[in-house]
């Protein structure tokens, strides 16, 4: 067993946990946080995909000890105050799912993309989300979604 | 999946991970990125007892240019690289390596360090150190020791890592005269690992031919293999089209190639030599262009 101390979506969260629990079981079970989806859990499929310090990455691919004083951001804490955030927004528009397992995670990889690169090229996002893995819609209308957030979060930047 | 119980321990210097490695053994094992070793694990094909946690060591990051040579920490992720404005202009074809390792959020957790210590005989980094004459610093309780590229990666999984040592650093010299560097692989349409990739180094006389080369390819044998029969017949030729294409052919020669799910060993023969001869090509360009 191991204590850890870990800022989900900014609030710190201390557990005693065993030191094999993944970071994406820490989020799903321990903190009842069920909106990061597991697919494949073999580092393939992206669906687990949350914030780590702010980079992406397979919260199936590390121990939630790994984590312990670092701060995860899940799809949990994307929407303020009620309100849908820009990429959020996008995928509702132009329609970037249909069944949603892997939305949560391309939600995350996707806002990660767009806070390093603000303004991609299509091809851009199809390389940044080759980790995340959709069996509905083909990515077409995903990298519409990515392409309309990025749009969005410039205009209200400006 | 779940991994068998584990002591987790997150030292925070080189010496206390090495003395911790020291005191488990062959129980124990480093974790940096962990992109590889934590799959195993949950995969139950690693039964580690004790798993160290580099991440709060300091001074096992970055990238810097010093003595004649491009120095990168061993946990230097692999987006690190990537994007590094030292590596982009210096050496570019780590840059194009590091960001087509698997996917964008593997590159943010893996390391250079754990790929090297991990030795895929798929992976990127050998085949492009190995044409970058490489040299890796690795750390033990009795100080630390300095090995080539060439002489590290034993097999597939096999390293001359001892069980209390870690790879602190890689340590690329920066090549001297009319050089250039590419590296291009077929990726596994899942992994992303390298079914083969190909990287050479090109350096030409002031007459533009070839003065030498070192050539290296991965996802064809156990371990990454040197093209000596390419770099042979390159040597002293002008690298015109014919040359290069004449010189890739040999990209295979004398490799024993895996038979696998992808394709067979003459399919992967013919892919080295397809992607040998694009790789030169881009090299030779690059050489011409500096």
């Amino acid at each position: 067993m191991a204590s850890v101390t870990i800022t989900v979506n900014g609030t710190p969260q201390t557990r005693e946990i065993e030191t094999r629990v993944l970071l994406v079981h820490f989020l799903r079970d321990t903190l009842g946080l069920t909106g990061t989806h597991v697919g494949c859990d073999t580092s393939q499929c992206g669906a687990c995909t949350v914030t780590l310090d702010g980079m992406a990455v397979k919260s199936c691919s590390l121990f939630a000890v790994q984590a312990d004083g670092r701060s995860v951001g899940t799809i949990e804490g994307v929407a303020k105050e009620g309100k849908l955030n820009a990429m959020q927004e996008g995928f509702w528009q132009e329609h970037g799912l249909q069944c949603g397992f892997c939305t949560p995670g391309m939600i995350m990889a996707a806002c990660a993309l767009i806070e390093r690169n603000p303004k991609p090229t299509d091809h851009e996002v199809r390389v940044g989300l080759e980790g995340n893995m959709c069996r509905c819609t083909g990515y077409t209308n995903i990298v519409k979604a990515v392409q309309t957030a990025a749009a969005a979060t410039a205009a209200g930047k400006r | 999946m779940y991994a068998s119980e584990f002591e987790y321990y997150a030292p925070g210097t080189v010496a206390e991970a090495v003395a911790l490695l020291g005191k488990y053994g062959d129980d124990a094992k480093v974790v940096s990125g962990s992109q590889s070793l934590v799959p195993m694990m949950k995969l139950r094909l690693s039964s580690l007892k004790h798993l160290v946690d580099l991440r709060k060591v300091p001074g096992l990051t970055g990238i810097t240019e010093s003595g004649g040579f491009v120095v990168v920490g061993g946990m230097t992720t692999h987006h690190a690289v990537s994007v590094s404005e030292l590596v982009k202009k210096k050496l570019p074809m780590m840059a194009e390596a590091a960001g087509n390792i698997g996917d964008a959020q593997v590159r943010n957790l893996g390391t250079i360090g754990g790929s090297l210590a991990h030795a895929d005989p798929s992976a990127d980094w050998p085949a492009v150190l190995t044409a970058l004459d490489a040299t890796l610093v690795i750390a033990s309780a009795g100080g630390e020791r300095s090995v080539k590229i060439g002489d590290f990666i034993l097999g597939p999984l096999t390293t001359v890592l001892q069980p209390a040592e870690i790879l602190t650093q890689v340590r690329v010299p920066l090549p001297q005269g009319r050089y250039g560097g590419a590296y291009q692989k077929l990726p596994h349409p899942a992994s992303r690992f390298a079914v083969v990739g190909v990287a050479a180094e090109m350096f030409l006389d002031a007459g533009g031919a070839v003065q030498s080369s070192r050539i290296a390819i991965t996802g064809l044998g156990p371990k990454v293999s040197r093209a000596s029969s390419v770099e042979q017949a390159l040597q002293g030729k002008k690298p015109d089209a014919a040359a290069l294409k004449a010189a890739a052919a040999k990209a295979a020669d004398g490799i024993e190639i895996r038979d696998d799910l992808i394709g067979s060993a003459a399919y992967k023969a013919n892919l080295a030599a397809v992607i040998a001869e694009r790789v030169l090509a881009r090299a030779v360009a690059r050489a011409t262009n500096r």
